[in-house]
């Protein structure tokens, strides 16, 4: 029978925290730990201490208060009348507007600038890198500026429209007017509406409702025929697909069979629903009818699109740059046409490379909207940020529902993004 | 890597409770250490608060700041000026950025009681008023059903001009504009059709260009809009010292002290009230926390409130406003100061 010894106990003394390598990384960190939230508590408590002696309480009730001034550009419906509440949310609508216009412009003019940068042409690779390093050495806010400068002193007022002999006309066929107050474009509208219409009824009463309320209910049975339309032309082609692989013959008019699938439903409905365009129109002071895109709009839209697009341009090049020259001379080697090689061999392997920094340029375009402030445009940065806390006197909370708000957003676009980035990650089995 | 965080963990610790001790002291008490008055004014409105050919900030509200730099440090020209725009103008006066806030702003119950600043009086009673190109016809206010404005946000006009089109049934499309400068570009380039902002206001920026006559100032005054100095809400003995400087400044009109007469007037003179305010009888200085001449030298600043008026904004300027209720009780108007005593 054999004796079992306890192992020796290690003795543990204090000073181990500080001269054994195992516990000290730890001890340190701890200590770290402490201070840091020791800091934070003491920001928090200056910060609470500073408004009771300013006599300020830390409330967000403001937010169910009438806000009291107007707002011109507004995707739902808003009067003076509505709480401070709805005025941050028409403000949060406007921004989401701007971004996901920004966004898009920005990447076709990226997409197109880097690819055309890297032209054997001459002129068109010199141009791009023109609008690349002009764009993106100058600051944004300048832009914004300019461009909005550009509009409103460069283009003719309204009244310049009206009388025999008027100094300005419409284009397009008397359709679009550009005037210094922004663009007037024609604007859809259903004559046989459906009736499922609240929003441009409650907007009636409502004076001066801008982008003119569209009828949800039609827009909605509008879409659901387009993605019927499109899910309907994916089934053919599947079909098509399979026949091809069984037979090795592809099946006669699939193209034309998968085009009739998607445009005739969505036309039929907008021929059902009565579609017609709604004209503006100079009445009075200003134009009226048609869908109004305000000068601060679109100075913020150009101005973010172009100056984003130069930073999506570079990207793109340094990501088709990065696709070895072998796998292009690969794909000639087969018989590749040069546009094919671009489609099918280049740029998807390109897309990992491009994905991870396109959605930070994204997010910066986001966050660059907030100079709207510099154009007047309404975004949450003037409506929550602005106008509320100036009424309110409510610098805290306002401002850190704006931060939780432009940090919701990001976070969001970043996921959305990310999902994308994985399914055109390489994948390595 | 981990010192450093230790380190600057404590760095920001000891700002914080840096920042928080400094914090102690009434605002009289900082001024005078600081040896200069932050006096918080407008980003440029001709005749209230704007810089001349050389740099130096002129106006009726600049003689306010100047006044309280003279009653408090003795040299009127110990201020340093912030601009601020109608949104930046009360977070500058909350976080103690600047000591006084003397930039055309409404007396409002919400600003006074729910923002806690104290205006300290009132040194120009105003109106919003409508101005328009004479070409486009328009007579009346009740006629601008439809037309774009251009408002400076933040501002008591925003919340009238809402008010007025609405009760009168009317629409409009707001134009929101930073500062005065840029509502006057966009006016001129006809980005609006109509600018906005109290009467005084129009009169100053119309004055400023390059043919006054081609804009007229429709006559509906839509709003009562009282604009006055003010400060934080809670220091007491500063908001004092503000409120009786300004009406030192209108009483000393009504006594006939003006800037000329000031250095002689308070030893020759045998009204009493006259030796109270000048400092040659009594302790109203000291009261205060201040020097016995603190009045004689607000008025010596820039003279009294007749004199700032005339000088910067009144009829003999180009701006050209009438005193209208802005004159002395005596005289019909609204100016009435409470009795040195």
């Amino acid at each position: 029978m054999a004796t079992l010894t306890d192992p020796p106990q290690p003795s543990f003394h204090f000073s181990q925290l500080i001269y054994d390598t195992r516990y000290r990384s730890l001890t340190i960190q701890v200590v770290a730990f402490i201070l840091i939230m020791w800091g934070l508590f003491e920001l928090v408590t200056n910060a609470i201490q500073n408004l009771s002696a300013l006599g300020k309480d830390f409330d967000f009730g403001f937010l169910g208060n009438r806000a009291g001034y107007d707002i011109n550009q507004r995707l739902i419906e808003y009067s003076n009348d509505s709480t401070h509440g709805r005025a941050a949310f028409v403000g949060i609508l406007n921004t989401l507007l701007v971004a996901f216009l920004g966004c898009v412009f920005a990447t076709i003019l990226g997409v197109i600038a880097g690819v055309l940068r890297l032209s054997k042409n001459w002129i068109v690779g010199r141009l791009m890198t023109v609008y690349v390093e002009g764009f993106r050495n100058i600051p944004l806010l300048l832009w914004i500026i300019v461009i909005f400068a550009v509009m409103t002193e460069g283009m003719p007022q309204p009244r310049d429209f009206r009388g025999e002999d008027a100094e300005a006309s419409m284009i397009l066929g008397q359709s679009v007017a550009v005037t210094n107050r922004g663009v007037y474009i024609p604007n859809v509208v259903f004559t046989r509406s459906l009736g499922g219409n609240e929003m441009s009824e409650a907007a009636d009463g409502v004076p001066a409702a801008v982008i003119p309320a569209v009828s949800f209910g039609d827009w909605a049975l509008f879409l659901v025929a387009l993605i019927g339309g499109i899910v309907v032309s994916g089934i053919i082609g599947r079909w098509g697909k399979a026949k091809q692989e069984a037979t090795g013959i592809r099946p006669p008019g699939l193209f034309w069979m998968r085009a009739a699938s998607v445009v005739l439903p969505a036309t039929l409905v907008l021929i059902a629903l009565g579609v017609t365009l709604d004209y503006p129109e100079l009445r009075g002071f200003n134009f009226t009818g048609g869908v109004h895109l305000r000068n601060s709009l679109i100075a913020l839209w150009f101005a973010l699109s172009l100056y984003t697009g130069a930073f999506i341009a570079e990207i793109v090049r340094a990501g088709i740059m990065s696709v070895s020259k072998g796998q292009t001379e690969a794909s000639s080697a087969l018989g590749m046409r040069a546009s094919w090689t671009m489609n099918l061999v280049v740029l998807p392997q390109a897309m990992r490379v491009i994905i991870p920094p396109l959605i930070s340029q994204y997010l910066n375009l986001t966050k660059n909207s907030s100079l709207a402030l510099a154009v007047g445009y309404m975004d949450v940065r003037s409506t929550l940020g602005g106008i509320t806390i100036n009424q309110t006197g409510r610098e805290l909370e306002g401002m850190l529902l704006l931060g939780a708000f432009y940090l919701a957003t990001s976070l969001i676009i970043s996921a959305v993004m990310n999902v994308y980035n994985n399914s055109v990650k390489l994948k390595e089995r | 890597m981990k010192k450093s965080v230790f380190l600057g963990t404590l760095a920001i610790a000891g700002a914080v409770a840096g920042y928080a001790s400094a914090q102690d002291g009434g605002t009289l008490a900082q001024v005078q250490e600081r040896g200069t008055l932050n006096c918080g004014v407008t980003t440029g409105l001709t005749g209230f608060a704007a810089p001349d050919a050389n740099g130096e900030w002129q106006g009726f509200d600049v003689g306010v700041c100047r006044a309280v730099a003279a009653a408090v440090l003795g040299d009127p020209s110990a201020v340093e000026f912030v601009p601020t725009t109608g949104q930046t103008r009360f977070t500058a006066l909350a976080s103690g950025e600047i000591d006084l806030l003397a930039r055309n702003t409404t007396w409002t119950f919400s600003r006074d009681v729910d923002l806690a600043f104290e205006f300290v009086g009132v040194n120009y009673y105003d109106g919003q008023g409508f101005m328009v190109p004479r070409e486009l016809g328009v007579s009346s206010a009740l006629e601008l059903d439809g037309a774009t404005v251009c408002i400076q946000t933040g501002t008591t006009t925003e919340l009238n001009l809402a008010d007025f089109f609405s009760s009168n049934n009317m629409s409009y499309e707001p134009v929101p504009i930073e500062t005065n400068a840029e509502a006057q570009q966009q006016y001129l380039a006809g980005a609006c059709d109509v600018y906005t902002t109290d009467a005084s206001g129009l009169a100053a920026t119309r004055a400023t260009f390059e043919d006054p006559t081609a804009h007229v100032v429709l006559p509906e005054i839509v709003s009562k809009e009282p604009l006055g100095p003010l400060v934080r809400h809670g220091d007491n003995e500063w908001g004092d010292i503000v409120r009786w400087t300004l009406n030192a400044l209108i009483s000393a009109e009504e006594l006939g002290v003006t800037s000329a007469n000031v250095g002689e007037i308070g030893s020759s003179t045998e009204n009493p009230e006259i030796r109270r305010l000048l400092g040659t009888e009594g302790e109203l200085g000291a009261m205060l926390g201040l020097e016995a001449d603190w009045a004689a030298n607000a008025i010596a600043a820039g003279g009294n409130y007749g004199e700032l008026f005339e000088g910067n904004i009144g009829e003999a300027t180009p701006i050209g406003l009438a005193r209208g209720l802005n004159a002395q009780w005596t005289d019909g108007g609204l100016l009435y100061s409470p009795p040195f005593r």
